[in-house]
């Protein structure tokens, strides 16, 4: 029988003190209030002053509750009973349905050592060209959209995730709108895809510190899959969320801001995360799509930058196409030489000639004389925007970069593209 | 010492950070174990205050309880030296990554700790020193051949005072920890000396006659660099860059290509997968000097993002203490530190800890003194044996929203020598390597004429300003003369200062072959043309680009490569003018 513990001496935030003896750190604990019972974890001991912060929110919690130390660390099944089902913030179930315990793994599990990582060699194919001819998305990878309140991430995020050849999908959703939540749940069940994803879903109307939880017991449940083999793909919505979470307990805790009040172990906190982004020397491979919210547009804001360094690469969305400028794939290099041999070519040349496109608008608009060139440029520019760019777009690899020689063939002569003579012998078509 | 160990009480975790209530006697920086269960995970003091110690953990803290002993070893944190470094991938405190594998999988276990050399190796010994000699720290008494670098045997560089060589082993076959010599100190006791030897991480190791100024260049094969920004061998550079510039690109050719002897990589709070291309296509790349497999002359110290915050901090310093007892064999070492700014968040999450008063940015306030104590570990030094070595130490750096004007980069900018400052703007531009030719700078002389280089970066700079212009008054109202320096400045760019670090020709330039395209870059530049209109001008220098970025993937003056400068020089006797 464990010891109960009533001397609450502080409350602030939903963070709580007790006076206790023999508490572990990160260790959990039971509260007992009016309210019911909540789970709670030590994030500080200080002399037998035992800090935890509660997961459904210190509201309600009176001086006098019952604490109780579990003398266990957070854990989550990893059992293959989780498939199409859905979960909340606490790995508790959100569908009436019984809960499982079986195979229960610890979360925050150590990183994977370096040595045992393999380089990732798997295109993941999504049929959108702006991802997979300008940068290819690479089993493994760890990738978040960039972007606005409005912008059409969690669809892109769907429609990715339906698209993707992988055995498991996990969703992970920080204070996700509800209807988001029922949209995705739709899409993926419309596809037939629901019996192979799980959910931990953290709404916007849950208390804030349960969605702390959800990466980790998305990832630790990615972990147990891909060390069985599977190939999973992880889903994280939104990840800015995740942060203002983080910042709003540092504060509660009185920590030192180290940027627009968020912790200086920001950095450290979101690599935990996405470094669980892996390809195992013999066995399955995580892959993780994340969201993260740009607060006004702001690619500097300490959380998409902190992202952006983390991350390899990002796909920035922005009016609803993703910019070629701003996006970037680290992977691509690992698999876009074993495509096509014109596949780099024109992925560089597109994409200088873009930017010399956006060049020329730019003098347009100042109303200045278009040259020849500007009016080559001016074309390019549009046909580009319309025929690659849009999202709607929905062609494979091939015949993406077909196209791409069509438009550069239609727009300009052989020697003004940049590109190496003998892939111009071989692809310029001919008219 | 193992009966009387100092075992002291945790009374708090914080994060990585316990405070210890300690009786004993308490050394700052000292090394210790706290323990959890079967576990013994590694701390180091970095506070007394009263009769407190703050101690921060290289591991996870999760689990520990307030009353848990910490045992005090009395030993600074310290690396292991000796043979059979080279070659080897360590995380920060020196554990080999391959043989943790081995022995926990695919995670990494907290509190299991290796022995960083391999002890059943043997190692071919041919003695130096004879019975008898009068030896200091740091002498040599043999050496042994670690691939081809004659790696030294020394008397071990922390003790201190005079010794007498009382017998030296005979050449032949021994394992690291065998007796290699006996010495006798001034008080007369005796002393073994092995082919291992510790050396604390914080402090430089300072075994040598004179520090001597930078001047000869390190070929890194980048012509960005060599030709424009170029690094000597004992000097320091800086990358700063936003994300996605191409830091760790560059940063991965520097390190392929460099003429160095030893190349220390730390890979410090970085994404692991790069490490892992580095692991897994280095032993097959090779190097162009010795025609070896690359990973022969590098070492690998990887603590990446995920791994604890702690061991970060600790990581370069391991780094730069392998690159300086290479340098004591009279080798040009160099140290690549990707990123320093992770390096400078872990102690800003630190300093946090502490509640030290928050500098910039909340740095803490002696981040600059550190900094710039880290970098003045490079230089190019005289050794006492007449030698020279030298440690060359490349940093990069993540600015935070790419913006130059944050703590770590000022700091940085102040102490080193060569400044490459990757631009988004050019890495949108696909103009790779983004180094930027306007912002960038560097103190050391370069591999050519310097009246010639001025010249070249007077066009880019004059490029620059026209295009600003044209942007304001048109196309239409800049003189043709304008037009075509800028046009000028652009085929520099794209011929000279762009290369394609994925081709095996393009992406390393070694510097005779720089020489030759900085002249035949240069004649461009130089030569007078006439052009009736732009669009001429502007087609003439896209079909001039064209031939020369062709060129750059020939072999230098193979069959193809004397065609393609035919065309070359046809194509320029077209247009070019003589000048009255």
């Amino acid at each position: 029988m464990r010891k109960v513990y009533h001397k609450i001496i502080k409350i602030s935030g939903n963070v709580i003190t007790v006076e206790a003896e023999g508490a572990a750190y990160n260790e959990l604990a039971e509260v007992s209030s009016a309210r019911g019972v909540s789970l709670a974890q030590v994030i500080r001991l200080d002399g037998n002053q035992v800090s935890l912060q509660v997961f459904s929110g210190a509201r309600g919690i009176s001086t006098g509750d019952q604490i109780r130390f579990l003398g266990r660390e957070m854990s989550v099944s990893g059992s293959e009973a989780l498939l199409g089902r859905v979960f909340n913030g606490r790995g508790l179930p959100r569908d009436n349905r019984p809960e499982v315990t079986d195979e229960a793994t610890p979360i925050g599990a150590p990183s994977v050592n370096p040595a045992k990582r393999i380089i990732p060699r798997n295109m993941i194919r999504t049929n959108i060209p702006m991802i997979d001819v300008f940068n290819t998305l690479v089993e493994s990878q760890k990738l978040p959209i960039f972007s606005v309140a409005g912008e059409p991430y969690n669809e892109l995020l769907a429609r990715i995730a339906l698209q993707a050849e992988v055995d498991v999908i996990i969703l992970g959703g920080m204070g996700l709108k509800y209807d988001d939540y029922l949209i995705f749940k739709r899409t993926l069940d419309e596809h037939g895809a629901l019996g192979r994803t799980v959910m931990f879903i953290h709404t916007a109307a849950d208390p804030v510190v349960e969605c702390l939880m959800v990466p980790d017991m998305s990832l630790a449940v990615a972990e147990s899959y891909a060390l069985k083999g599977k190939r999973v793909l992880v889903l994280l919505t939104d990840m800015t969320n995740f942060a203002d979470a983080l910042k709003e307990i540092a504060v509660t805790m009185e920590q030192i801001p180290a940027t627009r009040g968020y912790p200086g172990d920001l950095y450290s906190q979101l690599a935990g995360r996405y470094e669980k982004a892996v390809d195992f020397d013999s066995a399955g491979s995580i892959t993780i799509l994340a969201v993260t919210t740009m607060p006004g547009d702001d690619v500097t804001h300490p959380v998409p930058d902190n992202t952006g360094y983390i991350t390899e690469g990002q796909f920035y969305l922005k009016g609803g196409r993703i910019e070629p400028f701003g996006s970037l794939s680290r992977l691509k290099q690992q698999v876009n030489g074993r495509t096509r041999s014109d596949h780099r070519a024109i992925m560089d040349a597109m994409i200088r000639l873009f930017s010399d496109y956006r060049s020329t608008l730019e003098k347009q608009s100042m109303g200045f004389r278009m040259s020849a060139w500007d009016e080559k440029l001016l074309k390019y520019g549009k046909r580009f925007e319309n025929e690659m760019m849009d999202l709607s777009v929905n062609i494979p690899l091939e015949k993406a970069l077909d196209l791409g020689w069509e438009i550069l063939a239609d727009c300009f002569d052989r020697n003004e593209v940049g590109i190496k003579t003998d892939l111009i012998e071989e692809f310029w078509p001919e008219r | 010492m193992e009966e009387n160990k100092i075992l002291e009480p945790i009374v708090g975790v914080n994060g990585n950070m316990i405070t210890v209530e300690y009786s004993g006697r308490i050394m700052q920086n000292e090394v210790a174990y706290a323990s959890v269960g079967d576990a013994r995970i590694k701390c180091e003091v970095i506070r007394v205050r009263g009769k407190y110690a703050d101690l921060q953990v290289f591991e996870s803290t999760n689990g520990l309880k307030v009353g848990d002993l910490v045992e005090f070893t009395g030993e600074l944190l310290s690396v292991e030296l000796g043979p059979g470094l080279l070659t080897q991938v360590y995380d920060g405190l020196q554990n080999p990554l391959p043989q943790l594998a081995e022995k926990s999988g695919f995670f990494l276990q907290r509190g299991i700790y290796l022995r960083a050399l391999d002890r059943e190796k043997r190692w071919d010994f041919s003695p130096l020193a004879q019975a008898g000699d009068q030896v200091v720290p740091g002498d040599r008494i043999g050496f042994v051949m670690e691939g081809v670098v004659r790696h030294y045997i020394m008397v071990p560089l922390r003790w201190r005072g005079k010794y007498t060589l009382e017998s030296v082993a005979a050449a032949g076959e021994y394992t690291i920890d065998d007796c290699m010599a006996q010495v006798i100190d001034e008080n007369g006791d005796r002393h073994q000396v092995t082919m291992t030897q510790h050396w604390p991480v914080k402090i430089p190791i300072t075994d040598y006659a004179e520090k001597l100024l930078p001047e000869k260049p390190l070929i890194t094969c980048q012509r960005t660099i060599d030709t424009f920004f170029p690094v000597a061998t004992g000097g320091t550079f800086c990358t700063p860059g936003p994300f996605g510039a191409g830091k760790t690109v560059l940063q991965h050719a520097i390190s392929q290509n460099a003429e160095a002897d030893v190349v220390v990589i730390a890979a410090c709070g970085e994404r692991a997968g790069e490490v892992v291309e580095i692991l897994r296509e280095y032993p097959d790349l090779t190097d162009p000097r010795t025609g070896r497999s690359l990973m022969d002359r590098s070492i690998i110290i990887c603590n990446t993002s995920s791994m604890p915050v702690s061991a970060r901090e600790a990581s370069v310093y391991t780094a730069v203490t392998l690159a300086e007892y290479y340098r004591q064999m009279g080798l040009n070492t160099l140290l690549l530190a990707d990123s320093t700014s992770r390096w400078a968040q872990a102690l800003r999450e630190m300093s946090g800890r502490l509640e030290e008063i928050p500098g910039e940015e909340a740095f803490p306030a002696y981040l600059e003194s550190l900094i710039a104590s880290f970098y003045e570990r490079a230089g190019l030094v005289k050794l006492r044996s007449g030698e020279t070595g030298s440690i060359t130490i490349g940093g990069s750096v993540s600015p935070a929203g790419g913006n130059f004007e944050e703590p770590v980069t000022q700091a940085t900018l102040k102490v080193v020598g060569a400044f490459l400052g990757l631009s988004r703007e050019r890495s949108d531009a696909r103009r790779y390597p983004a180094i930027h030719p306007l912002d960038s700078w560097s103190k050391y002389p370069s591999i050519v004429d310097k009246t010639q280089l001025d010249y070249a970066r007077g066009v880019l700079h004059r490029g620059s300003e026209v295009n600003q212009m044209m942007k304001v008054i048109g196309e239409e109202g800049t003189a043709m003369e304008d037009f075509i320096i800028y046009l000028k400045s652009e085929f520099l760019d794209y011929t000279y200062l762009q290369q394609n670090t994925f081709d095996a020709i393009d992406g390393a330039t070694p510097a005779e072959r720089q020489r030759t395209m900085f002249n035949d870059v240069y004649r461009v530049l130089t030569s007078a043309f006439s052009f009736d209109e732009k669009e001429a001008a502007r087609k003439f220098f896209l079909e001039l680009r064209q031939l020369f970025t062709d060129r750059n993937y020939m072999t230098l003056d193979s069959a193809e490569y004397r065609e393609q400068s035919a065309l070359i020089e046809k194509l320029i006797s077209t247009r070019s003018r003589k000048d009255a």
